[in-house]
């Protein structure tokens, strides 16, 4: 049976026929990836409105795992699906030969964290004018739910009846490295999201946005505290509709301001985590220092 | 370098052949003895406008070149067998996605560290089998200095005619030892370089179906994916997409054998007329093995010698022509007998014996010739 076409509002026709392609995406229902490509899609169509940007400058680069498929094969551009943890290895070539692309690298928490990790440090410390969103989803997603370099002490994952590790905090990780732009957002906050992007892309720099994202298929589990809190009824809610539940739980308190941005901050296990943006700085970056050889 | 005679070392003649096609993009990691042609690109590129990066690993320059290559520049690595190997997995990449870019591989003495500063002719199997999956790669096999210079050139060529990775399959030795370089004049050698796909290509059924390389940001919403894809490049699974392409990869390289053949690249003969033994070699050892037909041809024995200049793909018909009424075939490699299998299989009809060396030495042609005496076939 063939599914019906779903009638388009005038905004999701505008941006399937102008950012979109190959829809319906593969994701689960509910999963943070979809409210990403949406806050990515927005950012671009404002950048490329404003005559900021073109679009046939932008470059989607992703690695393997389910947030690498926000761009391919749904972004409608140059799209580069790499290997494994390589996608900014191979972002790296692409910005260095043609540096008038405007590329953006998508890669997950065991993509950019664990196999590509040095992959990531490095391109920090280069300074490389590229934007890094980084889907922390606090596991392996597109693998069954496997332990990553982000997921919290102590939960349970399909690889470990008790994760025995403690994780990365990947945006104190990259800044530390030399990254020159640093924000951290949660899907909940998708006009940041979308405000974040705008500013990456035309960041002269190294710009690392960490996105920390619902799995409800593999990670609703890790939100065990945020669960004892529900009533009967709403946990049995919880179990029928996962994602938007865990998206409340992304939900931070705020906490102040910093570079012009309001922070929050959420609980993950028994740990807080701050939201905001928390580096914008200018310095050399690796093209300028290249070109510089030419004399 | 300008065009006319040079002393160089076999790295910088093949960094010279990797300017002279064209190349605008290096990524690497340092590892001898590919050291000498890392270095000169690093000096050459800037002088022409190019980039030359030095990597983490050799993880990411296999990775960064490929994004190169799409970007719109002839894009090239150097590595040893250690950092070959880390490469395997982004070449696989490479073919699947029909992307031109060269690795030069100096291969040593292995496995493992193994004798880290000494060649060996040891990765000529991981250059056709390494990468997992099913390929078929374009191997050059230079003897000398200015082979160094010429098929590096060449794989530049047989990439940008064919898109796909080429592998310069050197050694220790010749990447390291100085002999003459004669640079020919531009006009003297011809250069294949990318066309521009304009928006009549813009259809990306036919985009993939072609040897042209469309690049990035000319506004052809490319798709480009290691996964199995349809010819528009979006992800798809099913047998007969994958099938079409792993078909339509092994058909480009049967036109490459072909197109080899024609121009004379894929081996060369002496004194083959009417031998009825015959050694075989490619590479370093092709030299002390030339010099033991030599001395054997001055004895007033009847030995033949056949050099491959590619040793993937084989030249297998050509090979089989050849040696159509020889009796006996010497292989001569630095290895334990790799290339012996290959030519045991395609000259079926002859005896086919190997002279292996290992260790990280170079055979003396002695010990060739000693071997062929001894096995009474001259
Ligand atoms: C070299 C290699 N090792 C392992 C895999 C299998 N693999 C595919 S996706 C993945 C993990 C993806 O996790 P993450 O990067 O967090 O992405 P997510 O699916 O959670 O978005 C793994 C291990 C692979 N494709 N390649
Ligand atoms: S497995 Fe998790 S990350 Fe992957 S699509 Fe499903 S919900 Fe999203
Ligand atoms: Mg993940």
């Amino acid at each position: 049976m063939k599914e019906p076409e779903p009638r388009l509002g005038k905004t999701q026709q505008y941006y399937r026929e102008n950012y979109l392609r190959n829809l319906p995406n593969a994701f689960c229902a509910g999963c943070g990836n979809g409210i990403i490509l949406n806050g990515f899609v927005r950012a671009v169509d404002e950048l490329i409105s404003a005559k900021e940007i073109q679009h046939q400058d932008i470059l989607g680069v992703s690695g393997i795992g389910c947030s690498a498929w926000i761009p391919s094969p749904h972004f409608q551009g140059d799209t580069l699906h790499t290997t494994h943890g390589r996608a900014i290895a191979f972002a790296t070539g692409a910005k260095v030969m043609n540096p008038k692309l405007r590329v953006v690298v998508f890669t997950g928490d065991g993509d950019g964290a664990a196999i590509g990790g040095n992959h990531l440090i490095h391109a920090a410390r280069r300074n490389i004018p590229m934007t890094v969103i980084l889907v922390n989803n606090l596991n392996y997603g597109m693998t069954g739910g496997q332990s990553a370099p982000t997921t919290p002490l102590h939960v349970q994952t399909s690889t470990y009846p008790q994760h025995p590790e403690a994780p990365f905090d990947l945006t104190e990780l990259v800044s530390g490295a030399g990254a020159s732009y640093v924000a951290r957002w949660t899907t909940f906050y998708v006009k940041k999201i979308i405000a974040t992007i705008k500013e990456a892309l035309l960041h002269p720099g190294f710009a690392f946005i960490e996105i920390i994202s619902q799995c409800p298929t593999y990670a609703a589990r890790f939100l065990t505290e945020f669960q004892s809190t529900l009533s009967s009824d709403e946990r049995e809610q919880f179990k029928r509709h996962p994602g938007a539940w865990m998206l409340k739980a992304l939900k931070g308190k705020k906490t102040g301001e910093g570079l012009g941005q309001p922070r929050y901050e959420i609980a993950l296990k028994d740990k807080m985590i701050e939201l905001g943006v928390f580096k914008r700085e200018r310095r050399p970056t690796l093209i300028e220092h290249l070109q510089a050889l030419w004399g | 370098m300008k065009a006319g005679l040079h002393f160089v070392d076999g790295g910088t003649a093949c960094a010279e052949g990797a300017i002279f096609a064209g190349c605008q993009f290096f990524a690497g990691y340092p590892i001898t003895p590919a050291t000498s042609i890392v270095e000169w690109m690093a000096e050459r590129l800037p002088q022409v406008k190019g980039y030359y990066l030095q990597l983490e690993d050799e993880i990411a320059s296999m990775a960064a070149i490929i994004g190169a290559s799409w970007a719109g520049g002839k894009a090239m690595t150097a590595t040893s067998g250690p950092g070959f190997s880390l490469m395997q997995e982004n070449l696989g990449y490479a073919y699947l996605t029909e992307t031109p870019v060269v690795l030069v591989d100096a291969q040593r003495s292995g496995p493992s560290t193994g004798q880290a500063t000494m060649p060996g002719q040891q990765d000529i199997m991981q250059a056709r089998f390494g990468t997992h999956g099913d390929i078929t790669p374009i191997a050059f096999s230079p003897w000398s200095v200015q082979e160094m210079f010429d098929f590096t050139i060449q794989a530049f060529n047989y990439a940008e005619r064919f898109r796909t990775p080429t592998l310069v399959m050197t050694d220790g030795e010749v990447s390291y030892m100085r002999e003459p370089l004669t640079i020919p004049k531009r006009s003297e050698v011809s250069i294949i370089n990318r066309e521009r796909l304009t928006k009549k290509h813009s259809n990306p059924e036919e985009i993939f179906l072609r040897y042209e390389m469309p690049k990035f940001g000319d506004g052809h919403k490319l798709l480009v994916t290691g996964s199995a894809h349809r010819p528009t490049g979006v992800r798809d699974y099913t047998p007969r997409f994958h099938r079409a392409t792993i078909e339509w990869l092994f058909e480009k390289n049967r036109q490459a054998g072909l197109a080899l053949r024609e121009e004379g690249l894929d081996l060369e003969t002496a004194h083959l007329e009417s031998a009825k033994t015959v050694v075989l070699s490619f590479g370093a050892s092709a030299r002390p093995a030339y010099q033991a037909v030599q001395t054997a041809q001055k004895q007033g024995h009847d030995v033949g010698f056949i050099r491959l200049k590619t040793l993937w793909p084989l030249p297998e018909s050509h090979l089989l022509e050849l040696t159509k009424s020889v009796q006996r075939i010497f292989v001569v490699e630095m290895n334990m007998g790799m290339m012996v299998n290959e030519i045991a299989r395609v000259a079926c009809h002859a005896e086919v014996h190997c002279v292996p060396k290992v260790a990280g030495e170079v055979h003396h042609s002695n010990e060739i010739l000693d071997q062929i005496m001894e096995s009474g076939a001259a």
